[in-house]
């Protein structure tokens, strides 16, 4: 088999290999639900152009040359895909080092490894584009079908954004490999990718905030002093915003860059990929210490498992990158909360929901961690306690975790306001406890290692749990504003979880 | 050390999943015993252990512990036996010693006992050196080491394993050995599937021929050999005969 042919055949496995892992992500590995998958994709495909609609259909009537502040607008859009797609990217990189079980394989076999390990950057680098061109064609549907044909070169920067997110995010991952060790490794990689997924829309919100009072990011995008920092229209700074309105040279150009960038990290990282792959497995068979030789600790069997539950969940490194988002999801509001010390805007109501928002979605997390992913679950079903007490004891967990974290944030705002301080409690507590609720009704025994297909286990559980924090942070913020708006929210959230119940399998 | 108590008493269990597993299998187990259940794959051994262990609830039957009726009581019965499982389920995030002091608590064990048994436990099976260390980069062996000490350092009347040799290196199940028969010796009784028929030769007092579902032989090595009018033949030719007697009279 000549050289090309080889590499051509190993593409052809690389990308098997990949479609195989996303389709099973989407079907939840069950046979039989390619068709059921299928019509959901394109139903959730076709609706997602409303919000699409919402988010960017004003811009379709842009045309050539843009004043600055819509450059500045539209650029930063570009920025912020590039940033989510950047932080995705080193999610998936860092999974390829540490979770691919053909490695040995691989390095055992008589093949070049710097070919194979450029086939394996250059799937990465299309299956991190493939997944873009997928979440951004409703966003590029609507401004075609309002703008014209033009706009179709929007798919172009969206390949050219995907190519170098994922160039970048092999070299940011190798490098961390290369400083950090392969053992920390994982955990940075997380909550780097976390940082960078979140860090562009909280830096702008901050400056909002503190510059004009608002959480809208666009206070900051279109005001005179961001046009006033903003280099001349010539600027290459504007080449994505171009490309994206129809410029062809400007799209070239773009593409060409992000090419040679991947081409450039698929020639220096290469030969290193195979050395940080060992490093990674390496690291699987040397283990991290504790110091901790005291003797037992007493008290009740519950005790014993709650103990457990707090210590898995203090050495989780979803867990630490997850919360870490969450907070830095929480740092505007706190911001703003810490602003309308000296200044009484209204604009400090919008902290209840995100705050809410943010606690349901973690109680999900954490509740599936503590009631589904259980390591050890013969030993648990095995031991002297009645499955009702097991369950007690991680949900109790779950509830305290979210006390611990949500508490001082309401105890804040108590002092700026005690009515929304009350609110706010309360919504988090109802959101926590429906998400956990969800979780308790939809639960599958697994392996806490197989977390990311936890959205996969059951399509309804997901999408009831997102209704369901929506629902409640909505009804908390109508709570404050329009009391007789939150009612009927409320009511709708109620409902929500009621249809939820009755259609989980764990019901009676 | 083998006394007239019943340490397992199991009468008419039955499960069926698509086919029939387990097919009204009566078993009786002496305390102070160490009984091998053999068979081949898909024979019903490990279905059966799993419902005894209350991991799994048979379609009919009974299970009693030492006497304790493990259906309509499993807490009292669980409280009183341990199992061990062939594919060990430990926290990968958790030290040994970690691991055996939530064990520990789960049973109830008092931290003063408790405490000096795991570290006993753990240096007999030659997991000294790596008492601190979290489990995440243990070798197949030493995770199901770590499993057994688990399952010992509550001190259970009963402990059922299924396949506790598998995958595990000579001297890691000369370890295992070691310990069991000190179990048995000092008046507890075991329970084992084992596919290695050379384990069950040597260490059982008596040993248990299961095939589709149903106990077809039992008895000390010299009885099932008698039974089946084999002189001095080896437990593996036994074996091999019986499973094909059921299979051909199937």
């Amino acid at each position: 088999m000549s050289t090309a042919t080889a590499l051509t055949w190993f593409a052809r496995h690389e990308l098997r290999l990949a479609w195989r892992e996303w389709l099973a992500m989407i079907t939840g590995g069950r046979r039989g639900r390619k068709r059921a998958a299928a019509i959901g994709l394109v139903a959730f495909a076709a609706l997602m152009h409303l919000p699409a609609y919402a988010v960017i259909g004003r811009f379709a009537t842009l045309q050539a040359p843009l004043d600055k502040t819509s450059l500045i607008v539209l650029t930063s859009t570009i920025l912020l895909a590039w940033a989510l797609m950047l932080s995705q990217a080193i999610e998936s990189v860092t999974r390829v080092f540490y979770a691919r079980a053909d490695l040995d394989l691989i390095m055992s076999s008589p093949a070049k490894l710097a070919n194979i390990f450029s086939v394996r950057i250059a799937a990465i680098a299309l299956v991190v584009t493939g997944m873009a061109l997928l979440f951004s064609t409703p966003f590029v549907d609507v401004l075609v079908l309002n703008g014209g044909a033009r706009w179709l070169a929007g798919f172009g920067v969206v390949i050219a954004i995907g190519l170098s997110a994922a160039a970048l995010a092999i070299a940011i991952t190798i490098l961390l490999f290369r400083l950090i060790g392969a053992a920390r490794t994982r955990l940075i990689a997380q909550i780097v990718a976390a940082i960078i997924g979140a860090g562009f829309v909280i830096a702008l919100q901050i400056a909002a905030i503190l510059s004009y009072g608002t959480l809208s990011r666009f206070a900051v995008l279109t005001s005179e002093a961001a046009a006033g920092f903003a280099p001349d229209a010539a600027s290459l700074l504007w080449w994505p915003a171009r490309a994206a309105l129809g410029d062809l040279e400007a799209l070239l150009w773009l593409l060409s860059a992000s090419l040679v960038l991947l081409g450039a990290v698929m020639a220096v990282f290469s030969p290193r990929f195979a050395d940080t792959a060992i490093g990674a497995s390496a690291q699987a068979i040397t283990s991290r210490r504790s110091n901790r030789t005291l003797a037992f600790r007493g008290g009740s069997r519950q005790q014993a498992l709650r103990r457990k539950e707090f210590l898995l969940l203090k050495r989780d490194p979803w867990l630490i990158s997850q919360t870490l988002m969450q907070l830095l999801y929480l740092v505007p509001p706190a911001v703003m909360l810490w602003r309308s010390f000296s200044d009484t805007s209204v604009a400090i109501v919008l902290i209840t929901p995100v705050v809410v928002m943010a606690a349901g979605q973690l109680a999900g997390g954490l509740a599936w961690l503590t009631i589904c992913g259980e390591d050890a679950a013969d030993l648990v079903a095995t031991a002297p306690l009645s499955k009702a007490a097991v369950l007690r004891a991680k949900i109790e967990v779950v509830l305290i975790v979210m006390g611990a974290i949500f508490a001082p944030l309401v105890a804040a705002l108590a002092f700026a306001s005690p009515l929304q301080a009350a609110v706010t409690g309360c919504g988090v507590a109802i959101g926590a406890a429906s998400a956990t609720a969800i979780q308790l009704w939809f639960r599958v025994q697994a392996r806490r290692s197989q977390f990311r297909r936890r959205q996969t286990s059951s399509r309804l559980a997901t999408i009831a749990e997102a209704f369901s924090s929506i629902g409640w942070a909505a009804t908390s913020a109508l709570a404050l504003s329009i009391p007789a708006g939150a009612a009927v929210s409320g009511l709708m959230t109620a409902a929500i979880m009621a249809v939820t119940w009755k259609l989980s399998p764990r019901r009676g | 050390m083998k006394s007239e108590q019943t340490a397992l008493e199991v009468q008419g269990l039955t499960k069926r999943f698509d086919r029939l597993a387990v097919d009204g299998l009566d078993l009786s187990v002496r305390a102070g015993e160490f009984y091998a259940l053999v068979g081949p794959n898909g024979a019903g051994k490990t279905t059966t252990l799993r419902m005894v262990a209350g991991l799994l609830r048979p379609d009919a039957g009974s299970v009693a512990i030492f006497g304790v009726d493990a259906l309509s009581n499993p807490i009292g019965a669980k409280q009183i036996m341990a199992w061990v499982s062939d594919e060990p389920m430990i926290y990968d995030k958790l030290t040994p010693l970690e691991y055996l002091e939530f064990v520990a608590g789960l049973w109830g064990v008092d931290p003063m006992l408790s405490t000096p048994a795991a570290r006993d436990l753990l240096v007999s099976l030659g997991l000294e050196p790596h008492l601190n260390e979290r489990c995440e980069g243990f070798s197949k062996g030493m995770r199901q080491k770590v499993a057994l000490a688990g399952a010992l350092v509550h001190d259970p009347r009963l402990i059922i394993l299924d396949e506790p040799l598998t995958g595990l290196d000579a001297v890691s199940a000369r370890h295992v050995k070691g310990l069991l028969s000190e179990r048995v010796r000092a008046g507890c009784t075991v329970i084992m599937t084992t596919h290695i028929l050379e384990v069950a030769e040597r260490m059982a007092d008596r040993i248990g021929v299961i095939a589709r579902g149903r106990l077809v032989a039992e008895g000390t090595l010299d009885e099932l050999r008698a039974q089946n009018g084999h002189g001095s033949t080896s437990l593996e030719d036994l074996f091999i005969a019986l499973v094909d007697v059921t299979a051909e009279a199937a």
